[in-house]
């Protein structure tokens, strides 16, 4: 558990992050989003404390952050950032490998970290270990950056604006390992992004900060459907908050019994997508992949409308 | 001596390596058997004096010489890196402007009356000779170190820190390493200087090449001059293209080329 407590920074008496408070349950994905300046880097920052706070402290389970060296704290908290920052002079391997290494791992337990987290990646060991960053693409300079982050099994893993430099489809896909993978090791993950709809397909609570302050912590569910404020309500963006809230749920929970033709759409498909599959092809119920059941547009309709 | 592309015609790949070779070995043959270029530097010799230079061997000259420029370059280097590497930490950076002027003023003090001043503090000989060469090496490593320590890529340094790298190994481990191909073409400048400035050590009796050129020049010897010149020059001209390939070796490694 990581707790943030009363964290503020002052950038010549102004408050850069103002008294932020909030709780992170192990093994979850949190995104911190705000519009450019509202003092997301520097709460980040703050937490590894490549920031130093001007007044409140951050616990991880239970140890406060001010308790250790600074470059010691680091080793145990994996950092992402935008651009990735590879180490251009060191293979991949020994990049990934970089923090194991301070650690004092025994070089096999180093090598088969570094294969077992490219495997992950979907990069063949033997291809990449031994290329330089120079060599690679931007998505696959970005996943090396992401897993030299994980290599040591962090406590917490922060990322800031980690994908902001990929293009929209490598994006996507970038988000979706990450979701896959931090199920899979059941990391801690506090990521910052300007993207609401980043936030929302990744984290298990959204961070939303204006002017330095936190103005709202909850679900994705929650924010859509309840935005503390009008910042919140326009980051979510008024126009699309049905759509949002179709794509956090999915085709099984409104899945019900009765004839429906023509192709059919996977239990765990967002209602959203069954939204658009009934649009696009002018039928009023499909059938559910799997099941007898259907998913109507019906009931598709009265759940977008049901927070309105 | 550039080295071609890659898909450049097998001539051109294989021109920049026959040069190479040719002048080594003339620079060999012109050390270690000088007897051999008689014919060639006759012509330019006085009528009836000495053709090649054989007052003392050249190959002992040669290596006083490259020791020299050796020793004084090793000593610039070490003093120009510590203190570009010192003024570019937080706490040195107040004697950033000062550190630049002491150099530059190294720079800009003729290395002729380097020598006129040191010798009444140093004697005759070596001593002097290191001392000019060591000044008027500082500058381009100097400046070329601080030039490779302040524009390394914010990213890296960022994950450098973010990683959990102490301040000392991200000088040894990331900062060093990512400047050395720029330190290096500074240490190469100053070694090419070094190995022309060190010829006038021979007027306060260090044994370098400078000897030939000035018995050449008192004799009025063309042929002399020429000689001491042209092994002058090769050295200069076949070190200067070993530290280029030394340096394009280690941007390529970093992506950086
Ligand atoms: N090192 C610094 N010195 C002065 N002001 C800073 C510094 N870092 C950030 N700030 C200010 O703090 C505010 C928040 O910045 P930042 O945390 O980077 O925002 P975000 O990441 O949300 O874009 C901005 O107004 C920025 O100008
Ligand atoms: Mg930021």
């Amino acid at each position: 558990m990581i707790e943030i407590d009363r964290l503020t920074r002052l950038y010549d008496g102004k408050p850069a992050c103002d008294a932020v408070s909030m709780t992170i349950e192990t093994g979850t994905i949190t995104a911190i989003v705000g519009t450019s300046g509202s003092g997301k880097t520097t709460l980040l920052r703050m937490i590894n404390r490549l920031v130093e706070p001007s007044s409140g402290e951050v616990r991880i389970n239970g140890t406060p952050t001010h308790s250790e060296k600074p470059h010691l704290l680091r080793r145990r908290i994996g950092y992402a950032i935008q651009g990735h920052g590879l180490f251009p002079h060191h293979t991949v391997g020994r990049n990934i490998g970089a923090v194991p290494r301070l650690l004092g791992w025994p070089k096999d337990r180093i090598a088969a970290r570094v294969d077992e987290l490219l495997t992950l990646f979907s990069m063949d060991p033997s291809e990449f270990r031994d290329r330089f960053p120079a060599e690679l693409s931007g998505g696959q300079q970005q996943r090396v950056g992401v897993a030299r982050a994980l290599a040591s099994r962090p406590d917490l893993l922060l990322m800031d604006e980690p994908f902001g430099a990929l293009d929209p489809i490598i994006r996507t896909r970038a988000q979706d390992d990450l979701r896959q993978i931090q199920r899979h090791l059941g990391s801690t993950i506090l990521i910052v992004t300007h993207d609401m709809d980043e936030a929302i397909r990744l984290a298990d609570r959204i961070a939303v900060m204006d002017a330095g302050k936190l103005v709202q912590y909850g679900t994705p569910a929650e924010i859509i459907a309840h935005p503390a404020t009008p910042f919140v309500a326009e980051m979510v963006g008024e126009a699309d908050r049905p759509l949002r809230l179709l794509a956090l749920l999915q085709v099984s929970e409104l899945a019900e019994s009765g004839p429906a033709d023509g192709p059919e759409i996977a239990p765990d498909a967002t209602l959203r997508d069954a939204l658009s599959a009934c649009l696009w092809s002018g039928r009023e119920s499909l059938p559910v992949r799997g099941t007898t059941q259907r998913v109507t547009l019906e009931a598709i309709r009265s759940r977008a409308g049901a927070h309105a | 001596m550039t080295t071609a592309p890659r898909n450049a015609p097998m001539a051109l790949r294989v021109a920049p390596m026959a040069l190479r070779l040719a002048l080594i070995i003339l620079l060999a043959a012109l050390v270690l058997a000088p007897g051999l270029f008689e014919p060639v530097f006759a012509p330019i010799a006085p009528v009836g004096g000495p053709v090649i230079y054989t007052r003392s061997s050249l190959l002992s000259l040669s290596l006083s010489h490259l020791g020299l420029v050796a020793a004084a370059s090793l000593a610039s280097t070490i003093v120009a890196v510590t203190l570009a590497i010192l003024v570019t930490r937080p706490a040195g950076e107040a004697f950033r402007p000062l550190s630049r002027s002491i150099t530059n003023i190294g720079q800009t003090f003729p290395p002729v009356a380097v020598l006129a001043l040191a010798v009444p503090a140093l004697g005759f000989g070596v001593g002097p000779t290191l001392v000019a060469l060591f000044l008027y090496g500082l500058l381009p490593i100097f400046e070329n170190a601080m030039t490779g320590l302040t524009t390394l890529p914010p990213q890296v340094l960022e994950a450098a820190r973010g990683t959990g790298l102490s301040r000392r190994q991200r000088l040894w481990q990331v900062e060093l390493p990512l400047a050395a191909p720029v330190i290096l073409a500074g240490i190469r400048l100053s070694l090419v200087i070094a190995l022309g400035t060190a010829t006038i050590g021979s007027t306060v009796a260090a044994r370098t090449l400078g000897e030939v050129i000035i018995a050449g020049l008192l004799t009025s010897n063309t042929a002399f001059v020429l000689q001491g010149g042209l092994i002058v020059g090769l050295f200069a001209a076949l070190l200067y293209d070993a530290m280029v390939q030394i340096e394009r070796r280690l941007a390529r490694r970093m992506g950086r080329s």
